[in-house]
């Protein structure tokens, strides 16, 4: 097999090949978004120059072409990730709509008094907030799986936290924070052998890793489309069947119904069911495209491009003392994303310094205070790797990150 | 962007030095002031007497910006009354959002002239305005 080879890859992206404050542009926050090959761009206009009309209305030729640009969207959608059909696929705005989607309609139907939900310390906060909501409606019980020094959940917090009572297990696969890829084989099958479902935060893995919903049998799995080289605006909620099945809708409106009267209404079958107004075409357009690409070059050889960059990146860090990586240090049980803090500097420093030597990295709380806290850190910096990134990237980044403590007035 | 005009020397030296970074006795006001979306946090402490701003200092965590632009403020209005004190918050502010650019005007706010730049890095204002908003809240203006 041969590996991609990223600066072949880095020419399909145009915004890639500007200067930033007078050097090359070394895009490493692709945690937070990614950025588009020409080909996503190309079947955005295209649909827009072509095919553009609202799907599932009309009897028109361009409602036709919409529908179809929309429908099979979501049939490339379920073969990436294996579900086994388009009834469990809904598309939404984001993971954040996703999780919202899930804690609103299943949680809101079916968490009573003290049941229990169990996330992960290191969740987002957007998998934290909306069961805060539910937990605090339904008097239900929220807690934690903490991580030990090694940023991951050893086996034994599994068992102690996820018990008869749980309902739900809501984490992420990969930390956002701390690129830790949880133990979803084991967190799964225990939660399943004590009745909870398990709903897993995809945000971070499925744009990096090859997904499996029918080998890992989550109940759900969420993710977002501008992670994954796509727009921002589309993301996706797998659910198995049965269980959307048993969920009341989430938003009320056009297009999700069946028969609507003056006081009652019935619902379109999933998964329109889970999709009230006009839909996002272009979003889920370009959602394809970037699947196609990603599938073109092939999921293995990404995940495969991104540890090696990991390892190099993390044996220049390792090796320069006042900075400190965050997360799991064995390779095999992280993906791309190194979260960090240089001795005396402030991450938004940092990020200020670096984004002068045209390096484009994150500052911040990542949007996981609890998991900071946890960490007794006030921030982090991070970098994230995707598959146009090359050792250039990581040299550019290492070579200002030595650079730091310098502006900063500290020796070095 | 050019950073030796944000990173400047008297920016680092306020930064390092901590010469008001301290908890004062007894405080009359304490107020305490945030950037969520960073992690800046600074309790600022006032003793007040007669109207008068008689010692300020300040604890807390933040960015070079954020605990230089607190210290720069410190220095600055120790021994000031309550308005004078509050007037220059309003120079500051009016200075960061561009909205005050002559020099007379500039020259009351001494070392805090130099964070003047950061006007150009719409990324860090709120690092630089949060002392001078915390101070605004603690003295019961907002």
């Amino acid at each position: 097999m041969h590996k991609l080879n990223p600066d072949e890859i880095k020419n399909d992206f145009p915004i890639l090949s500007q200067n930033i404050n007078g050097n090359r542009l070394a895009y490493l926050d692709n945690g937070a978004t990614t950025q588009k090959p020409i080909q996503v761009i190309e079947a955005i206009y295209n649909y827009n120059t072509r095919s553009h009309g609202n799907p599932h209305r009309g009897a028109h030729q361009l409602s036709i072409r919409a529908t179809e640009e929309y429908d099979s969207a979501k049939e490339r959608v379920r073969k990436f990730i294996n579900a086994k059909t388009i009834e469990e696929i809904v598309f939404t705005r984001n993971t954040t709509e996703s999780l919202n989607l899930i804690a609103q309609s299943y949680g809101r139907e079916f968490i009573k008094e003290n049941d229990e939900i169990v996330l992960a310390i290191s969740e987002h906060h957007s998998n934290i907030l909306p069961w805060q909501r539910i937990a605090k409606e339904k008097k239900a019980i929220l807690k934690y799986m903490y991580l030990n020094d090694d940023g991951r959940i050893e086996p034994e917090e599994i068992k102690n936290k996820i018990t008869g009572k749980t309902k739900i297990v809501s984490i992420a696969h990969m930390s956002n924070v701390l690129g830790t890829i949880h133990p979803l084989e084991e967190i799964i099958e225990y939660a399943h052998k004590m009745g909870a479902l398990v709903i897993v935060d995809g945000a971070q893995s499925t744009p990096h890793i090859k997904v499996d919903v029918q080998i890992l049998d989550a109940d759900f799995y969420v993710f977002s489309g501008h992670k994954m080289l796509a727009p921002m605006g589309i993301g996706v909620l797998y659910g198995k069947k049965e269980i959307l099945e048993s969920m009341p809708p989430y938003l009320m409106g056009g297009d999700m119904i069946e028969y609507v009267y003056e006081d009652y209404a019935t619902f379109a079958p999933l998964p329109y069911k889970f999709e009230a107004g006009t839909q996002n075409v272009e979003g889920a357009v370009g959602l394809k495209a970037a699947i196609d690409y990603l599938e073109r070059i092939g999921m293995d050889k990404i995940e495969d491009h991104e540890k090696a960059l990991a390892e190099y990146a993390l044996d220049k860090m390792f090796s320069i003392p006042y900075v400190n990586v965050q997360g799991p240090k064995d390779l095999d049980m992280r993906g791309g994303i190194i979260s960090f803090t240089v001795d005396d500097a402030h991450p938004h420093d940092v990020s200020t310094i670096l984004d002068s030597y045209g390096v484009a990295i994150r500052a911040g709380h990542h949007c996981a205070q609890p998991l900071m806290r946890y960490l007794n850190l006030p921030a982090t910096s991070r970098v994230s790797f995707y598959l146009y990134n090359t050792k250039e990237d990581i040299d550019q980044f290492v070579e200002g990150l030595k650079n730091v403590r310098k502006w900063l007035g500290y020796g070095s | 962007m050019d950073l030796n005009s944000i990173y400047t020397q008297l920016i680092m030296e306020h930064n390092k030095s901590g010469h008001n970074k301290r908890p004062l006795d007894s405080p009359d006001i304490i107020e305490r002031g945030h950037n969520p979306s960073c992690g800046d946090d600074i309790t600022l402490q006032l003793k007040i007497s007669d109207k008068i701003i008689e010692d300020a200092a300040f604890e807390g965590v933040g960015c070079a910006i954020s605990q230089a632009s607190t210290s720069m403020m410190i220095d600055l209005i120790k021994g000031k009354d309550i308005e004078e004190a509050l007037s220059l918050v309003e120079t500051f502010i009016g200075m960061i959002k561009k909205e005050i650019t002559s020099d007379e005007e500039l020259e009351k706010l001494e070392d805090s002239i130099v964070l003047q730049n950061i006007a150009n890095m719409p990324a860090r204002v709120k690092c630089a305005v949060l002392a001078w908003h915390t101070l605004k809240e603690a003295l019961g203006y907002n």
